[in-house]
């Protein structure tokens, strides 16, 4: 076959090779990401189907759809399969390994093997996780508190395992990104020139490496309470079951920004492409995720404060965690700022930034008054506390998951979807979103607290209102599934940079071929170069784009 | 017959990625680096633990650290620093190219692992003669510190994850072995053997940690 | 500001202290929720894209990041003060807090008195005295959690944990377990139940106490009457926790090695003495010096080798872990506590 032919069949990373054998054993990060993607929304779907049941069974303060039993395992496996298997991974491996190397104009990451590998160790992870539930399952929580989850029965051991294969994947991904960050940047793309979705994703990986460690050997740990009684956090055998809330939580708070910051990154790419002008506070940015990452390892004792921890440790904890805020609030301003005096367009990715930003700041704030000691008194472990991280979790991640798939789902796919029927579910999914979740907060303040299968009368109308705003959600992602997937059958033929963006992943073909580049570019300035009279000046080099 | 002919070696090639082979090495050095830190994180935890306890119960520590097998410990200890200092020795044969020498090193080095795994084989047998078993399975009567089990869960989970990671290490050499036997490596490309060799030093200073804490005792 | 069908009613001073702080969260937040969000509004408004309009161009503004960080530094900082203000005065108990000792277990709470009562999902206290609550579990951690009081903490098997409140509303309060405990976690409910003095006088006579109103019906009008026709005659005569601890002493043969101060009881000095210890400091073999509280006493009750002090090489008390039920360790500690 003649170079020729193979342009003109358009020779790009979909068609590159073929069959179902070349996508398994694929190494391109590319296909990797989508194989991922598709993984992580089976994983979404199911956990969407839980939540809805959980919502349904609340529509009544008794018995509705399922008995205490049923309903307690339904919570634990949408926390469980939402935090392991969706949120954490969603961001990082879906776009973070389609996009890193195109940002860098590289031709691939840095372990392509391994990243194959993390995937199936993710996917093997996943399927433990979830034989669980045709056997007898289990109603730990996602959190596996001891002694409960030493003492109840069910198949909590292969829960546990499936978490523990996963953070595998998740701690070999976060290895793969650094390497591939520091070793193969194009000439010219210094550290300050670094797209912020890149730094996003580099201190996203330290996490990564940091903490996951950390919850592997905890749940090992858990494991091995279950199998051999080993004790460590059995009061009964002398153990101290606190000490397991410590491990987990210094897992599991850094993982809240595993799940956030590549979110930030996201939005960060997007609001400037949108707004036509220079992202404002670029080292701001940049470094205030790191310093978000530093804060994490150190504030997980605010999960703790009334589980009798001493009275100077809820002091240390509440205020570093105050300081939390600092960094997280300069990033929401310079969004913010970034739209002033721009020439703000209104495609779906930037509907969704909005989306982003309004749940965002809603999540952080209530952060403050869950992070304030007297006040974490009473609204923790109540539906305040729910509210809140689905407004962080969900409203953040998941919004700005949603921003990205629109913003690069023609260069994924080389196909543009329809516009008006985005703003739709847009719209269905963000008023979905704080009618099924503001509520919450006046319930959490309440008093009512999370995990009830039932509840006092007194509380029927918010949780009814939760309850069809979940209905709306649902809608809004059966609309978005239904559209995204109309787009790649018979969608329009995407330009190569449908919105002018200058980061180096636009300045290649749609889709990208397969080493990406058909030359590797030589950067010159930074990503963000949005002049006055919106002129497009092929600031990034890279070579002459077909039109 | 073929060690010496440099045509027989097979050609490695540099991903496509790489700029150059030193990139790739230096790329698969940090990566080994970085994944060792998370092999610390991973045994931190089981350290923090241990360190806990031990704050908590004290004189229990020393109660128990009685029953455990100092002698054969020291000997474990030096059984691996010396099969460190046979992979070192592997390591540098194969950069100069000198496949036989590095072949019989990693040999040496995975026969001192098994000897280390054979003692330890000896230790366990020994516990659990004696009941010094973990938490609930404990039923040991000599030693009367009611939180004893603890500390040999912490033991059997401390050794246990040290020794899966020298078996980890005898099927990482192996196979090292098997790809200098197929004249993988030259003078230009040792990446995998420098690799492993970092582990296995990284899997002897764990247990360096390991001997003093729990053997040594005061 | 009232948020009348917002919040739990607030009963209790530190309940009032903090709805302040908890409003004033709510104002600052809905404050930078309009600056965050009316900027973002006004911006898309007036910024929205238009045939040749050009747009700013500046990449940083010192001035401003300065204040991004140095404005919200200083109000955290403020508000995590305040915080831990309102957070102390809640962990404090007066020292003349009248003790009460709670037991969650799968799924139900389980309350001792002083007085050698028991109850079992009432929780009777007297209106306008600082009651202490002394918690632990049988089983798993639950959580104890008073919505109209502000507070909560865990109930950890192993361990005592302990909230304190002085009611100012009589009546009924919502108690929730807080912590997911199996099955019938959301079933898990109690009542704090406030009496007026007459009524407590009653309770501590033995009388049973009738169902009472909810509280927030008595928060307009706060005083109320008992129905006499509610109470019922006493029909035992109550046995203080104390004396019942003193019984446990004796029958589990503590009495023959330990000494309580009491020439009419014990003597034998083998192990330390237990006249006065309560509350005190006391060295330990190996050098430390550890509070003699409630956590301390039912550790070397449970493990005597945990805690060996100065002047004991070895312990010959044997383990009480697993021979002593709940309710007998904590009459127990409330007979140690008592001996002068």
């Amino acid at each position: 076959m003649s170079n020729a032919t193979t342009a003109a069949h358009g020779d790009n990373y979909l068609n590159h090779e073929k069959g179902l054998w070349s996508w398994l054993s694929t190494v391109d990060h590319k296909r990797i990401g989508l194989m991922y993607m598709a993984t992580v929304l089976t994983y979404f779907l199911i956990g969407g189907i839980f939540a809805l049941l959980i919502r349904l069974e609340l529509l009544h303060p008794t018995q509705t759809i399922m008995d205490a039993n049923t309903y307690n395992r339904m919570f634990t496996y949408h926390g469980a399969i939402m935090v392991f298997l969706v949120v954490v991974p969603a961001i990082p491996t879906t776009l973070g390994n389609f996009l890193l190397p195109m940002m860098l104009g590289a031709k691939d990451v840095a372990f392509p093997k391994l990243n194959l590998a993390s995937y199936y160790v993710y996917l093997a992870g996943g399927l433990f996780a979830t034989a669980s539930l045709f056997l007898r399952g289990a109603d730990t929580g996602w959190t596996f508190y001891t002694p409960y989850s030493i003492r109840t029965s069910g198949t909590v051991i292969l829960v546990l395992t499936g978490a523990f294969i996963a953070g595998f994947s998740s701690i070999l991904t976060g290895l793969n990104f650094i390497i591939t960050i520091h070793k193969l940047r194009a000439p010219g793309l210094t550290w300050s020139r670094l797209p912020l979705f890149v730094w996003a994703t580099y201190a996203t990986s330290i996490i990564q490496i940091l903490a996951t460690p950390v919850l592997a050997i905890t749940l090992a740990l858990l494991v091995m309470e279950r199998v051999l009684r080993i004790g460590i956090f059995d009061p009964a055998i002398g153990g101290d079951p606190v000490l397991f809330q410590h491990f987990f939580w210094f897992y599991s708070h850094p993982a809240v920004y595993i799940m956030i910051l590549p979110a930030f990154g996201v939005v960060s790419e997007v609001i400037p492409v949108f707004s036509r002008k220079p992202i404002f506070g670029y080292k701001a940015i940049a470094y205030s995720s790191f310093a978000i990452a530093l804060i994490a390892f150190i504030v997980w004792g605010h999960h703790m404060f009334v589980s009798g921890e001493s009275e100077f440790a809820a002091f240390l904890f509440s205020l570093i965690t105050m300081f939390v805020a600092v960094p997280t609030g300069v990033k929401v301003f310079s969004w913010v700022g970034t739209m002033y005096g721009g020439s703000i367009r209104f495609n779906a990715p930037m509907l969704y930034a909005f989306g982003f930003l309004e749940l965002f700041t809603v999540g952080g704030l209530t952060g403050v008054f869950l992070a304030t000691l007297a006040v974490n008194v009473h609204l923790t472990e109540t539906y305040f506390v729910v509210a809140h991280f689905h407004y962080v979790m969900v409203g953040g991640t998941l919004m700005a998951l949603l921003a990205g798939m629109h913003f690069w789902f023609p260069k994924m796919f080389g196909k543009m979807y329809s516009e008006s029927c985005a703003r739709v579910a847009w719209f269905l999914i963000l008023v979905g979103f704080n009618v099924t979740f503001f509520p919450q907060f006046i319930l959490g303040a309440q008093g009512m607290p999370r995990r009830y299968w039932s509840y006092l009368p007194e509380f029927t109308l918010l949780n009814q209102i939760s309850t069809v705003g979940s209905w709306l959600i649902a809608a809004g992602f059966l609309f978005t599934a239904f559209y995204l997937i109309k787009a790649l059958i018979s969608g329009e033929k995407a330009p190569s940079n449908p919105w002018n963006a200058l980061t180096l992943d636009w300045q290649t073909p749609s889709p990208p071929p397969h080493d990406n580049f058909p030359v590797t570019p030589i950067v010159t300035d930074w990503p963000y170069e949005y002049r006055p009279d919106g002129a497009i000046v092929p600031i990034q080099g890279a070579a002459p784009l077909p039109a | 017959m073929s060690s010496t002919h440099e045509s027989a070696y097979p050609v490695h090639h540099v991903g496509h990625h790489f700029n150059n082979a030193s990139d790739e090495f230096e790329a698969a050095k940090q990566g080994m680096w970085v994944f060792l830190v998370t092999e610390i994180l991973m045994f931190g935890g089981l350290f923090v633990a241990y360190g806990i306890f031990r704050g908590m119960y004290p004189e229990m520590y020393v109660e128990a650290h009685h029953a455990l097998q100092m002698k054969m410990g020291a000997l474990n200890t030096i059984v691996l620093i010396t099969s460190s200092l046979t992979m070192a020795l592997a390591v540098s044969a194969t950069q100069r190219g000198k496949k036989q020498r590095a072949i019989g090193m990693m040999a040496a080095t995975i026969f001192l692992a098994c000897c280390f795994l054979v003692v330890k084989y000896f230790e366990y047998s020994h516990k659990f003669h004696e009941g010094l078993l973990p938490g609930a399975f404990y039923s040991n009567t000599e030693i009367t510190n009611p939180k004893a089990p603890l500390f040999f869960s912490l033991y059997f989970m401390m050794t246990g994850l040290h020794g899966i990671h020298v078996l980890i290490g005898i099927g990482l050499i192996s196979w090292m072995i098997l790809r200098s036997l197929r004249n993988e490596f030259s003078e230009n490309f040792y990446t995998p053997v420098e690799l492993v060799g970092f582990y296995w030093h990284f899997v002897d200073i764990v247990w360096i940690y390991l001997f003093p804490l729990l053997y040594l005792v005061s | 500001m009232q948020f009348p069908n917002l919040m739990p009613i607030a009963a209790t001073d530190a309940a009032v202290r903090w709805n302040s702080l908890y409003n004033f969260l709510l104002g600052i937040s809905v404050f930078f929720f309009v600056l965050v969000i009316g900027a973002m509004i006004l911006f898309i408004i007036k910024y929205r894209a238009r045939e040749g309009a050009k747009t700013f161009y500046f990449r940083d503004h010192h001035f401003l990041e300065a204040c991004f960080i140095a404005i919200p530094t200083i109000l955290l900082l403020g508000i995590f003060g305040w915080g831990y203000s309102v957070y102390n005065s809640m962990m404090r108990p007066p020292a003349d807090a009248l003790e009460i000792h709670v037991i969650g277990k799968q799924w139900l709470w389980q309350f001792q008195y002083d007085n050698g009562r028991t109850t079992i999902g009432n929780l009777y206290v007297p209106l306008n005295k600082p009651v202490k609550l002394i918690m632990t579990s049988q089983d798993v951690i639950h959580d104890f959690f008073i919505p109209n009081f502000r507070v909560k903490s865990d109930v950890v098997p192993g361990m005592y944990t302990s909230v304190w409140f002085e009611a100012r509303v009589p009546g009924e309060h919502q108690v929730f377990c807080g912590m997911y405990c199996g099955t019938s976690h959301s079933q898990m409910l109690a009542k704090l139940v406030v009496l007026n003095d007459q009524q407590w006088a009653e309770f501590q006579r033995g009388k049973k106490i009738g169902p009472q109103p909810d509280a927030r019906l008595n928060l307009a009008a706060e005083d109320t009457t008992a129905d006499p026709s509610e109470a019922q005659a006493a029909t035992i005569e109550p046995v203080s926790l104390a004396t019942q601890g003193r019984a446990v002493f004796e029958t589990k043969g503590c009495v023959s090695c330990h000494s309580a101060g009491d020439p009419t009881h014990g003597g034998a000095n083998i192990g330390p003495s237990l006249a006065g210890i309560f509350g005190k400091n006391a060295a330990l073999q190996d050098g430390q010096t550890i509070r003699r509280d409630e956590s301390y006493l039912r550790q070397v009750i449970e493990q005597p080798q945990s805690h060996l002090l100065k002047g004991y090489q070895q312990s010959v008390m044997p383990t009480f872990k697993g021979l002593i039920s709940e309710t007998e360790m904590n009459s127990l500690i409330a007979y140690i506590k008592s001996l002068k």
